[in-house]
């Protein structure tokens, strides 16, 4: 979508595209690196990427500038004004991906104060398929693939499956050795906070969609069932 | 580009005016090719396009002022409630009375601010005293946002006010015999910023009392005065509809390209 009567408005959409694919290599990066640190047990890499989150916050707020000052000098209409807005609501969901993953980073320094919790495994499989939403959904952003974004938004569903799985996995295992209730208190954030990932992955593919169609989805998101529902579930352990 | 695109979306409300396969010539050369547009009462619709698209040709047929140009012809149906405003019992004088206009650069008569506003209401015979006269001008001085910048000097040359007042004193004088339509061909376009405000903002008020139609270059003018926008390219209607759809989301790629800067 180029050609605009005025070449450097033409570069400043471009620059904005290019800032959010970078904002979003960053944060697969983070993401990757924490997981890596988790799985891994490597503290000194879960450090290294809380340190660098500031750097996610900076790549946001300079997209934002860019922004604005394109809504200021342009005042953009239709699909430029869509591209603008998409820049925003979706730099801000990098951004806050960012943050999961810091938290995650911070969560598997934790971790390694205890002996290594089986579930570990089923995080590491949730991770893998939230990875690869964002890394699709930034392709689809890229090439202003609706249906690939649409079909992200679709795979939201099996992540809350998961979710909802490893929460009864972690709660039986706390049931079973008060001595696991830390270190599996840790992991549950792990997984709350992936699970997370995953619906600014949907948030970002409803994003793509309105970018490239100028309505908004009807469907109903998929949803997997809420915590309580599953912790309701749970039969009591009998001793 | 010959292709017709099927306008037609549902207006809510009346509508005051209807264009039904408008054609006109300039001579040999057609300069609007089967227009159909539907113009809603007590709403503003706005027209855009490049220049030389049609859309002030357009604007003209709704009030006959293309009658005065002898090369002009013009084939089709306007009404304006129903009645077709081209029928040899229309008298134009009053379709002019009831169908006002706002040029592009502001043309008060060399006369007095009060007198350029009676002008009207006198030669249509609509005051038959001078208290009735006086009520007239002030409302409308009032209605165009002016009365309180002049009521002191009422006596003073309309020339004598600024650009931005000159506008609103010529749309005082459109709003004194009390139309029905008021079509404005770039009302802006020679004011600045702050007039230009002064001016949309009394487009919004006037949509109450009155029917507006207005031509403009300025896109973010378009998509703030008005409710629907239609978008005219070589003599045709590539687009019309709700103006807020017209500018988050057109359909027609054409309409896209003008709005977002790709033409050419």
């Amino acid at each position: 979508m180029s050609d605009h009567i005025v070449k450097t408005y033409d570069e400043e959409l471009d620059r904005i595209s290019n800032s959010i694919v970078q904002l979003g290599g960053f944060i697969e990066d983070q993401l990757a690196r924490a997981i890596h640190s988790l799985v891994h047990r490597d503290s000194d890499l879960a450090d290294s990427v809380v340190d660098d989150d500031k750097k996610a916050d900076e790549l946001e707020e300079d997209i934002n500038n860019q922004v604005i000052r394109i809504l200021a000098l342009r005042q953009p209409m239709a699909v430029d004004l869509r591209l603008i807005t998409a820049a925003l609501k979706i730099s801000s969901d990098l951004e806050r991906i960012g943050d999961h993953a810091a938290n995650v980073a911070k969560r598997a320094h934790a971790l390694n104060q205890f002996e290594p919790v089986k579930p570990i495994s089923a995080v590491s499989r949730m991770a893998q398929i939230v990875q690869k939403m964002i890394k699709d959904v930034l392709d689809a952003f890229l090439e202003r693939d609706s249906e690939r974004a649409m079909e992200v938004w679709r795979r939201d569903e099996e992540v809350d499956e998961m979710y909802n799985s490893l929460l009864r996995e972690l709660v039986t295992y706390m049931m079973e050795d008060p001595r696991n209730i830390s270190p599996c208190t840790n992991l549950l954030f792990v997984a709350k906070n992936i699970e997370r990932v995953g619906d600014h992955a949907t948030n970002m593919a409803e994003t793509i969609n309105f970018l490239v169609h100028g309505t908004n989805i009807t469907e109903n998101r998929p949803k997997g069932e809420t915590d309580a529902i599953k912790l309701q579930n749970i039969p009591p352990k009998n001793n | 580009m010959g292709q017709q695109v099927d306008n037609h979306i549902n207006i809510s409300g009346r509508i005051r005016m209807q264009a039904k396969n408008i054609d006109v010539f300039y001579g040999d050369k057609q300069a609007l090719n089967k227009i159909n547009l539907d113009i809603a009462a007590n709403q503003v619709t706005a027209l855009i396009g490049p220049s030389g698209c049609g859309k002030s040709t357009f604007l003209r047929c709704l009030n006959r002022m293309n009658d005065t140009i002898d090369s002009c012809k013009v084939k089709g149906d306007v009404t304006l409630d129903q009645r077709d405003i081209y029928s040899r019992d229309m008298d134009v004088v009053e379709l002019r009375a009831r169908v006002g206009m706002v040029f592009q650069k502001p043309n008060p008569f060399p006369k007095s601010i009060f007198d350029n506003v009676a002008y009207g209401p006198r030669i249509h015979g609509l005051a038959h005293n001078r208290q009735e006269l006086d009520k007239i001008v002030d409302l409308s001085l009032k209605r165009a946002g002016l009365y309180d910048e002049v009521s002191e000097r009422l006596n003073t040359p309309g020339t004598s006010l600024s650009g931005g007042q000159q506008q609103r004193l010529c749309i005082a004088r459109a709003i004194a015999i009390s139309p029905e339509v008021i079509l404005m061909d770039e009302p802006c376009s020679a004011l600045d910023p702050i007039a230009t405000a002064k001016v949309e903002e009394l487009i919004d008020e006037l949509k109450e009392h009155y029917t507006i139609v207005i031509v403009t270059h300025n896109m973010q003018q378009a998509a703030r005065v008005s409710q629907y926008t239609a978008f005219f390219h070589l003599g045709e209607i590539v687009e019309f509809g709700e103006t807020e759809k017209i500018f988050t989301n057109p359909a027609e790629k054409r309409t896209q390209d003008y709005i977002t800067g790709r033409f050419g």
